[in-house]
Formats: C-alpha cells, structure tokens, sequence
C-alpha cells in the first residue's frame, strides 16, 4: 500500500485481511517488563480530570444525559477533556460521561432509566418512538408467544436482551487504521455489486440492505472524524494515527450502539507493529508509546451508557465490557505477545486499577516466561485481569480471534453471535420435580405431566422427566431468541459494527445456562442421599429433607462432576435440534455475570439443601463453601466441563488471600504461573483471578470514598466493589476465598 | 492397569513392607498448598498429635483415631488426579503429628516418589527416630516446627520435651536432609528473645537448612477448640503486630538463610 511502503507486503492489500498484516508484520516479544515506563505528566493530570469527572458521577448517578437527541454517529458534536494533552481524541457525546438514549432498542426503556435520574424524555422524541418509529422491544412483544411470555415472568429464562442492545458483536475496528475508510466503503459497494444480477430473494434483499446500511455508517464514521479535524478516509501513517484511527471506529460503534457488551476486538498487537516502526525510525519514544495506549484505555474506561437501576441491580457496576484480548500463540508457533501486550497490562499500574477495559489474556502454556510471569504480577496487584485458555480456542478459532463481553470467543471481523442470556436450569429441575408448575407461585408454566410421587426422589424417575422438560425449555428458549434477533436485525441493526465484518460471517446463537453446580449437587444428593420432598397443602414440592451424604461439586469427585458434565451435554443437544434464525448455530455458555444473585433470588428450595431465595454459585463455580477440599480440587472440577459442548464459554472466579498464594512475591508469582498453566492443560477454559484479603473487601464496604478504583473480577468481567449493591457485595464476601487456616 | 494400581506396586517394590494396603488415619486434604514447601501442593493432614499445643489451629487433629480410613492407594488415587497441577510442588504431608503414623507416612511418601511427586514432611519432630527412618528416607524436604527453643518453654507450649525434636533435627543434619525451619510466633509465649537468639545460633550448625518460615499467629482456629470443648488459653493474645515480626525476622536472618513470614 503506497501510504505504508515500509511494511511486508501480502494479500491483505489486495483484500480486507487483518491477520495477514499482523502476521507479516508483528515483532513478537520474548522479553520482560523492565522497558516499560510510568505514566506521563499528561497522562496523570488527564486521568485526575477523568477521577474528579468519575466522582461527581457517583455522586448524581449519572454526571448528564441527553433527552432529545437520540444517538448515533453524528448526533453530537465533538467533545475534549483538555484538547492540549489528549493524545486521543473522542467522546460518545458533547460532553465526557455524558450519557445518549437510544430509543431505538425499546423507548420504555430509555424514559425510565432517564426518570431513575431525574430526567425527563423530550415528549417530541417520545411521541417519535412511540408513534412512528416502531422500535425493537415492540417488535418483540408483537411476536412473542404465551409460552415465552411466561418463561420470562417466572424467571427460568432471564435477561433476554429483548428491551436493550444485545451487543457482543465486535466490530473489526483495525480494518479502518489499516485500510481507512474509503477502501472499506469500496469493498463494501463491490458487495453491493455483486448482488444485483441475482435473483432477488429474501435473503439477498436483506443483505442489499445490510449493506447499504453499513456503507451509510461508514460515510458518517468519517463524517464524524471531520468534526475532530481528522481525515481518516486513507491509512494511518503512524502509531498515534493507527491508535486514534482504530478509536474512532470504537467510538462510532459506541456512540450508536448501547449493546450489552460492547468489546473491542483484539487490537494490541495489530498497534504494536505501527508502534514498533515508529521506534524503530525514531518517531515515537517508549514514553510516547506508552502515553498513547495509556490515552486510549482511559477513554475506553469513559465509556457510558443509560441503564436503568434494574439492569444495574442484575449486572452491577454499569459494565460496558470493552473487552480486549491479549496474548495467546499463533499458529505457526510464534507467540502474539508484543510490547504492546504488556503496554496494556502497564495501564493498570500507570492509571491504576479498573474494571474496563475487560482485560483479557488468552493464556497458553506456550507463552513466554517473561509475559507470564508479568501478568501473574499484575493480577496479584490489581485483580483485574481474566484469563482465557487459547489452546483450547484456537483449534476452533484459529488465531485472530477475540473475546466479546465476559467469555465469548469469535473470529474478528468474521463472526457474530445472537445473545442469548441464560436459562435457569435449577428452576427447570424443580418444574420437573412439580410437573411443570413453578415452585414460587404454583402457576403451570412447563408442560403438565404427573407430579412426582413417591416418597422419596428415585434418581432415574427425576432425570427422565428433567429430560422432557429441557426438551421443552429449550424450545421456548429457542423460540424467543429467535423472536429477539429477529426484531434486532429488523430495528436496532448495528450497521457500523457489521460494516466492519466481512459480508459472509459465521452465527451463533449464543444461548447460556444458570444454577450448574445447583443442579449437579441437587441430583447428587438424589442419587447418592436420600431426599424427601415436602408438599404444601397444594400438593407443591416447596422443600427437600436430606438424609445422608452425597458428593459435592467442585471436590474433583467424577461421582458427582460426571453429574454436571452430563447436564453441560444434555442441555447442549437439545439446544442443537432446535431451528434457529439465520441458520445461526447453537452454542453455550456457563456464565451468570453477577446475575447469580438475582436467578437465586428467584428460585425455592432445591434438593441440595440450597434455601429458598440464597444466590447461586457464579457461572461454573462450585456452591460455596461446598469445595471442602481447596482450590485446585474446585479447578479441576471445573476443567471437567467439556469446551466442545459449551463453546461460549465456560467461567470460573477464583478468589484467594495473598497469604494463602505464597510467603512472597516470587512465590506467589510462580504458585499463580503453575495454576494457570497445569487448568489450561486440563482444559479449563476461563479463570478469573481476584487476589485480596476479606479484610479489604470488608473495609470497602464501610469505607467506599476510601477505595474508589478497588477492582474485583466477578464472572467474567471486573467491576468496582464499591459500585456493587450491598446484597452482591456481601455474596462476594461469602464466596469462598481460599485462605487457608493455618499457622 | 489402571493409575493407581501402578502406584500401589511401584510403592511396594521400593520398600517392603511400606505396603500401599495400609490404612492410616486421614483428617483432611488441602488441594492448593501454596505455602507448605515449594510450589502448589497438594497436602494431607493425618489424625493424631502428642503435643498440645496451645496455639493450635487444627485441634481437631489431635484424636490418633479420628478422621476418616484410608488407604495408602485411596490417598494416592485422590493425589494422583491433581497431579498435573503438582510439576514444581508436591506432597506435603501434615497434621497432626505424622510421625505419629509412621508407617502410614512412609507408605506415603513412597508411594509419592512412585508417581515421581516432590514430598515434604511438615512435623514438629516429637517421634522415635526408628519409627522416623523410612520416613525421612523418602521426604525430600522436612519442615521442622520448633515450637521454642528454651526447654521450660517449650514443655508450657506444647506439654512434651524439646529434647526429642533436637534429636529429630539432628538426624536431619547426618542425613543433609534439605529441610526449612518453622517458627509460630505469639506474642508474650514465643516472643521470648534470648531463646530466638540461641536457636537461630543453633542453626548456624546446620549446613542442610535452606529456609526460614515465620508464621504469626492468628486465631483462625480458635473456632475449632469451642467446638470441641477444649479450653483455649490465647483468647486475650492477639497476632503479633509487623514491629514484633520484623525485630524476629532480623534475628533469623543471622542464620544467613532466607527468612519469610
């Protein structure tokens, strides 16, 4: 490409192929840490605009929202922080923090997350989305049947993303810093070309106007640019144009979209060959560099968006999940660790610690020592980083993959998946025990068949009937995703972020589930203990009498594991016999965010000795208090979980004292290392790793002003403790921490 | 031939009579012991303690005939399924007092060399040196709690003699066994300076010692002894605080060897 003559050339500048530049092009790092610098004096007066700006946030709950304007590319003018020392520019609104509606997902929704702040929406942009504008959330009840109206209300299904954006898309936003726009806006017409002598079929319609949705999008992203004073129409030439570039593209994506998570790809590697050349020539310094990414981060921590207290109380912390993957191998054996790996690990020190962005490593046994050893530092220090097995990814993804939200692989630029939330199958259980009556109110929700009898729960009887009512309830499951992607498409389509994927992309319908270790436990103590169910006068199993001792979850005991691999396949299946929309295909995930707490609060008794209303264990983690034998029986355990019939994802949070990891640094460091390595080779696919004392959670919650940027991992993305409800704190706090008693 | 069967003959034919059919009395196992040796360990806490220690934080070890029977194959199955989590750690086998079951914990350990783990005894020393021998032939590592080092002080702490430890360490030190000293500081009972300074002079006699461990006290266990009905003397003692741990941590350090706490 003329612009860029210094770099190697391949297909990718014939076709839009990212990979193909990265690895022509990338200096992989070997090395360790000791290159890196500390924040500027810019940065650090930035980031104490930004604290002081995050404070006043607290305070109000919101630091403004717009009422009229409903979002998009160009719905608002530029904004700055202090325009003399950003190094990267770009806000959602005309002012940082400042929250946009987007009415389009569901006009509900948005005048009542602006009521919960004291807002009030425009009536002339009401009367817009509720007259003429159909939106998205309206589509969807339109079509919804009794049967996936019931579901949702009792709460075996929950968090359909059927009133907000289903995000989890990730648009590939290196193609505009390494093609600039007009290239991108030239493929896409070729596109659009290529479908005119065809038969003019639902299908091709509907892609004809995908696309020209997308080729608008594209033409207001660099519209936008404009407003900055930029042009990004050709290549970045440089590192702090391919950094601001690539931004830009995010930043569109954002200022349109408020989908649920909204990721950032897997960019540092891709910066880093831009990087490496400008040092190299002597364009940038190591300061520079790192000034830049430390920019970049701290915008992407400044992202916003509307929640209403609902959304908040499930999810917490308002998480955006700008997810970004680092790290991992490539295929031809060489590492994808850069400099700018560990550039943004170095954030984390350099602003401090914080939940976004969601950093990610994709972790191999094959990584180099040095990058290992640093992020085992950095998490023992911040407790912000997750950890992904990319040796059990990149067979399916190959290795230009990247996470969307908490534990979601997909191939950049080349996949999309259809969010599915979760089903909450320990509620299934107990419908099954009922004959398909909810345990809570009594209402036939499930299919009628003859209630359980007999005096005590036979094993067998109880997994027949489980098996017809997962047959059902991933029907309906099914069925209502359908409805939902169908309607998203239809009016709330993310036409930037598909502008940046290719025109033929894979689907999945990314379905999930809740309450595993629930489950498991439950039919262990069928199988292993006796247990009794006790009727109300109704005749509703509302509790369970539990003699004798049954295996445990999470105690690397196959007697009751086995248990839960099989509920993880059976589910799988018949996921897999269901149609889905736009062929999507069926995958799984075992991941509750922090959702955990509220499906507990939703579900009676279960045969495990769980009471009524007590939160579940967080994605795939044992109950707590339930792994007796330590952490490492509690991993392997969870290792057990096959990724092939969970491929979205399967989540663990760790949490454990610094005492009980090591006498000291290096110690803990090399205990931290080994974990990593020896749950990756069992094949567990995702840790979160939080390292903190009970003591300092504790201290928090009297004392939050005392820990404004104390970050904890929870399921798959990090929040801010102090910015958890008090009954999510305290679920936190009573989870097992491995800290062992010893003297 | 499944896994654990192998282990069972590659135990028996190292040793005779260390049979891998003999039971011995299990309290509990820990699967991530990150402090008790080096790297992760995995670690097994046997019933049955002659000391009485006042600090104690596992009380309920104390009983030689509580906790659950198993095997030596029984132990080793469970081992031998965390195994890959073990490469730079180990066992580490603790209690109680393990050289109370002497021969259940030499079964063990040898069993443990027989899946090629690293092994660790963690004991205060009280035991028969006869009875210690096929232990300490197949522990790579000793950690030797020395409860205190003045005589009388040692006997209020622990209600047994200091002598039989010193012996115990001796042995260690004909045999060179690699081994890292343990000391539990609680303040106003093992804070007594003087008998600090004797041992960590003591010390400077054992080529074979590679480490310091200091654990402050805590009162984590004082739960345990409630239940169980034993009177539990430290209610008022609190942890030491980091002057009190750093004035001991610089008096180890004359041994020349690392110190941690």
């Amino acid at each position: 490409m003329q612009s860029n003559p210094s770099f190697t050339s391949g297909i990718w500048q014939d076709s839009i192929d990212v990979r193909d530049f990265i690895q022509k092009n990338y200096t992989p790092y070997e090395g360790d840490a000791h290159f890196l610098s500390g924040p500027t004096v810019a940065s650090q007066k930035l980031w104490n605009l930004v604290c002081e700006l995050m404070k006043e946030e607290r305070r109000k709950g919101v630091l403004d929202a717009e009422t009229k304007t409903p979002a998009g590319i160009l719905a608002h003018g530029p904004a700055w922080l202090d325009k003399s020392l950003e190094m990267v520019v770009g806000f959602q609104t005309d002012r940082p923090l400042k929250r946009s509606i987007m009415p389009q997902g569901g006009s509900r929704v948005v005048e009542q997350a602006l009521e919960s702040y004291g807002y009030k929406l425009d009536p002339e942009t009401k009367a817009v989305y509720t007259r003429y504008r159909k939106t998205h959330n309206q589509g969807v009840f339109d079509a919804y049947t009794r049967d996936m109206r019931a579901v949702r209300s009792s709460g075996i299904i929950t968090g359909l993303p059927d009133a907000y954006g289903r995000g989890r898309i990730i648009g590939d936003y290196r193609r505009v810093a390494l093609y600039g726009v007009d290239r991108l806006i030239e493929f896409k017409k070729y596109d659009l070309r290529s479908l005119e002598d065809v038969a003019m079929t639902e299908e091709v319609i509907r892609t004809r106007e995908e696309t020209s949705e997308q080729l608008a999008a594209l033409n207001e992203l660099k519209a936008m640019a404009k407003l900055y004073g930029f042009d990004i129409s050709q290549p970045a030439r440089n590192g702090r144009e391919a950094v601001q570039w690539l931004y830009f593209a995010y930043l569109a994506a954002v200022k349109e979209q408020d989908g649920a998570a909204m990721s950032l790809g897997r960019v540092s590697t891709f910066l880093d060959v831009f990087i490496e050349r400008d040092l190299r020539e002597g364009i940038l310094g190591e300061r520079e560099a790192q000034e830049l990414i430390d920019h970049l981060v701290m915008k992407l921590r400044m992202v916003r968006f509307l929640r209403t207290p609902d959304y908040n109380e499930l999810f917490s912390g308002e998480p955006t999940w700008v997810t970004e993957s680092i790290g991992g191998m490539g295929e031809d054996g060489r590492t994808l660790v850069t400099r700018t790996s560990f550039r943004f690990l170095q954030t984390l020190r350099n602003l401090g610690p914080a939940p976004e962005p969601n950093l990610t490593v994709l972790w191999s046994e094959s990584l180099p020592k040095a990058f290992k050893d640093f992020c085992a530092l950095i998490s023992v220090d911040t407790s912000a980083i997750q950890y992904e097995n990319d040796d059990v990814m990149r067979p399916y993804y190959g290795d230009d993959y990247g996470i969307a939200c908490c534990v979601s692989a997909m191939r950049i630029g080349k996949q999309m998946q259809f969010f599915g939330a979760r089903a909450n199958l320990a509620k299934g259980l107990l419908y099954a025990i009922n004959g398909g009556r909810d345990e809570k109110s009594g209402e036939q929700i499930g299919p009628k068949t003859q209630p359980l009898n007999s005096e005590y729960l036979d094993y067998d009887e109880v997994m027949q009937r489980y098996d017809t009512l997962l047959d059902w309830l991933a029907r309906t499951y099914i069925g209502a995703l359908n409805v939902i992607h169908y309607m998203h498409d239809r009016y709330n389509y993310e036409r930037l972020e598909m502008a940046l994927h290719d025109r033929e992309i894979l689907r999945t319908m990314a379905c999930g589930i809740a309450g595993l270790s629930v489950v498991a436990d439950s039919l262990s103590a069928i199988k292993y203990a006796r247990v009794k169910p006790i009727r109300n006068r109704e005749g509703l199993v509302v509790d369970y009498e539990v003699t004798g001792e049954f295996p445990e979850y999470g105690n690397n005991d196959d007697r009751v594991d086995r248990i839960a691999v099989d509920v993880v396949c059976r589910f799988m299946d018949k996921l897999r016999q269901q149609r889905t929309y736009r062929h999507a295909v069926p995958t799984q995930s075992v991941l509750t965010i922090t959702s955990n707490v509220v499906y507990g609060k939703k579900t009676g008794n279960t045969p495990d000795g769980r009471k009524a209303g007590m939160p579940f264990a967080p994605g795939a983690n044992p109950m707590h208090g339930r792994d007796t034998q330590g952490a490492i029986s509690a991993l392997a355990s969870v290792a057990k979980l096959p990724y092939q019939q969970s491929l979205d994802g399967i989540s663990y949070t760790f949490s454990i004292t610094p005492q009980a990891l090591g006498h000291e640094e290096s110690e803990t460091r090399g205990n931290l290392v080994d974990l990593l390595d020896a749950y990756t080779e069992a094949g567990g696919h995702h840790i979160n790793v939080n390292v903190l004392n009970r003591e300092t959670l504790l201290e928090a919650m009297e004392h939050p002003e005392k820990f404004p940027q104390l970050t904890i991992r929870v399921s798959g993305y990090a929040v801010n403790f102090i910015k958890l409800t008090r009954e999510q704190q305290l679920d936190v706090i009573h989870r097992t921490f491995h800290g062992r008693v010893r003297a | 031939m499944d896994e654990s069967s192998r282990h069972q003959k590659s135990a028996a034919v190292l040793d005779e009579g260390l049979d891998s059919s003999l039971v011995g009395h299990v309290h509990s196992f820990e699967s991530m012991g990150a402090v008790d040796g080096p790297g992760l360990r995995f670690v097994v806490f046997l019933q049955g303690c002659p000391l009485r220690c006042q600090y104690c934080h596992n009380p309920d070890c104390r009983e030689p005939t509580g906790g659950r029977l198993l095997s030596v194959s029984q132990v080793i199955e469970e081992i031998s399924h965390h195994r890959r989590f073990l490469k730079h750690g180990g066992v580490t086998i603790s209690g109680g007092e393990p050289l109370l079951q002497a021969r259940f914990t030499a079964a063990l350990l040898a069993a443990c060399h027989g899946l090629k783990l690293h092994t660790a005894l963690d004991t205060s020393g009280f035991g028969t040196l006869e009875r210690a021998h096929p232990i300490l032939d197949h522990a790579d590592l000793v950690l030797l709690d020395i409860k205190n080092f003045d005589p009388q002080r040692y006997h209020d702490v622990t209600n047994v003699d200091l002598e039989t430890t010193l012996r115990f360490a001796e042995e260690l030190r004909l045999r060179n066994k690699p081994f890292w000293l343990r000391y539990v500081l609680v303040p106003n009972l093992t804070d007594n300076r003087e008998a600090i300074e004797a041992l960590s002079r003591y010390l400077l006699a054992f080529p074979n010692l590679e480490r310091i461990d200091i654990l402050p006290f805590h009162k984590l266990g004082e739960s345990k002894w409630e239940s169980l009905g034993y009177p539990y003397k430290l209610k008022e003692t609190e942890s030491p605080d980091a002057a009190l741990i750093c004035e001991v941590m610089r008096i180890f350090a004359k041994t020349g060897r690392p110190v941690y706490s």
